[in-house]
């Protein structure tokens, strides 16, 4: 959460709004907040913190962990339509990767903004595909895995 | 920091059931049934919700997921304040 925290400035420059949720009360959050992430990030956690009290949001997420009562590690990228476009879900002791969320987001921005499909790894400015009779079985001839 | 009157105990909010699938007439606090048969799925359209949240520079304040509707949204899971990844 940190770790996405630090690239903010970055995801509001892709137009991106971060909502952080665990099953802590916003009381928690606020805390933490002071103790903590304050000093890890510059500033603190700038987007907000949201209280999943109970767990039903995390249920219909499809994060949450009835046995142990806490949401576990879920990100979910929501396109301007409200329809969900990605999900990765974690188990909690690994952390996510970031640098994967950014180039996600960069991908369904391209995709959305040219109708354009965009290879494995892809990255702004290497070479997407043009789906179409035309392409079928020629891929090979415009990207190598 | 603005400092919003906030009380010890509030309604924790959650998922919004759209008034569709409603089936109990209130829109607020659906049935453990309800959240139960909802699940988001990629490709489908987000579910919504509510919930109290705090926020840097603002302090505490409920938030709505479809008040960002038109913007890219990022949700981060994680299991609790306090841990260690």
């Amino acid at each position: 959460m940190a770790a996405v925290a630090v690239r903010y400035e970055e995801l509001k420059a892709l137009g991106v709004e971060v909502l952080a949720l665990s099953t802590d009360s916003r009381f928690v959050h606020k805390i933490w907040q002071e103790q903590e992430l304050s000093k890890m990030v510059s500033g603190g956690v700038p987007f907000p913190m949201l209280s999943d009290a109970g767990g039903k949001i995390g249920m219909v997420y499809g994060v949450y962990d009835e046995a142990a009562g806490v949401d576990i590690r879920g990100r979910f990228i929501i396109d301007p339509d409200f329809i969900i476009r990605a999900m990765e879900v974690l188990t909690p002791e690994v952390g996510r990767n970031p640098d994967e969320l950014i180039r996600q987001i960069k991908a369904f921005q391209h995709v959305r903004a040219t109708g354009e499909v965009t290879p494995s790894g892809w990255q702004p400015g290497q070479v997407t595909l043009k789906p179409g009779p035309a392409l079928v079985g020629k891929v090979w001839e415009v990207w190598k895995p | 920091m603005t400092q919003l009157q906030d009380g010890c105990v509030k309604p924790v909010r959650g998922p919004l059931v759209p008034t569709s699938q409603l089936t109990t007439p209130q829109a607020e606090a659906p049935s453990i049934q309800e959240v139960s048969k909802m699940t988001a799925r990629v490709g489908q359209e987000a579910i919504d919700f509510e919930a109290n949240a705090f926020i840097q520079g603002v302090g505490f304040q409920p938030v709505k997921l479809s008040d960002y509707k038109g913007k890219w949204i990022v949700l981060c899971f994680y299991p609790g304040d306090f841990t260690f990844v």
